[in-house]
């Protein structure tokens, strides 16, 4: 069958360190150097979301990508532009926001709201060089 | 004459606020950059030299030993850093890249050898935003 990937790109701004509670300063700065700054630094976050399944005979999507970057706005953006993750988003209150757990928490916010029978795969780029993806 | 670019990239957090305004006042005028928590960006910052290349090396200047300057005198103070908070140029000021890029002009003309001159800044603050200051 003809299954097709659509991808939508987004992007936010936030603020974020990474640092465990349960230790102390300088563990924090050996495991994760300068990440750790407890007052923060921050990343302009680059989303990509893609999408597979068959194109819908009448319409030709696979999904309407208006819909999607609405849906991406929505679930995504609005929580985490211009907010500061570890401060502001409920989502990581007790969660480390590591590129790898912001794009778990992207991927668990989406998939309830796309169809079942597409495939959804979020990958994130924290900087141009560090990017992760969810499902691997 | 020839310009010489060198790009240096740093991760910082920020807020667009003004501590004599009130919180409506700072969010009417700056909106979402307000955020009292802090959001963050990816900055790019390109430092451009300018002079006549030397006639042994074709160098108008070491561009290693330019990058080594930036990283010591303006990367190391506010890469992974707060840059309202942490940052001393910034102290007192507000941390629009206005105010930014004019810090790091007033952090490296100093810190140049002799005869070598900053032509310009440019820094972005998001693909779609940037400065320019030539030092005026």
């Amino acid at each position: 069958m003809n299954r097709v990937a659509v991808f939508r790109k987004e992007h936010f701004n936030a603020a974020h360190k990474l640092f465990n509670p349960e230790w102390d300063l300088e563990k924090n700065f050996k495991v994760f150097g300068k990440c750790s700054n407890p007052n923060f630094h921050g990343h302009n976050y680059e989303v990509i979301v893609k999408v597979t399944g068959i194109p819908d005979p009448e319409t030709g999507f696979v999904m309407d990508l208006k819909i999607l970057s609405d849906l991406i706005e929505e679930k995504i953006l609005n929580r985490f532009d211009h907010k500061n993750l570890n401060e502001d988003c409920v989502e990581f209150k007790a969660l480390n926001p590591s590129a790898e757990n912001i794009c778990i928490v992207i991927y668990n916010l989406l998939r309830p709201e796309i169809a079942a029978d597409l495939d959804l795969q979020v990958r994130l780029y924290e900087t141009e060089r560090n990017f992760v993806e969810y499902p691997a | 004459m020839v310009y010489i670019t060198r790009i240096e990239h740093f991760n910082a957090a920020h807020k667009l606020f003004n501590p004599a305004w009130s919180r409506e006042k700072n969010e009417e005028v700056f909106g979402k950059c307000a955020n009292e928590n802090w959001h963050g960006h990816n900055f790019e910052l390109h430092v451009t030299i300018k002079g006549t290349p030397d006639p042994q090396t074709g160098f108008v200047y070491d561009v290693k030993k330019l990058s080594l300057i930036i990283k010591e005198f303006v990367i190391d103070k506010i890469d992974h850093k707060n840059l309202n908070e942490d940052v001393d140029f910034m102290k007192g000021k507000m941390c629009t890249i206005e105010n930014i890029v004019m810090g790091i002009w007033r952090q490296l003309v100093p810190n140049l050898p002799e005869g070598i001159v900053l032509h310009s800044l440019k820094l972005y603050e998001t693909p779609k935003i940037y400065v320019t200051y030539f030092g005026e």
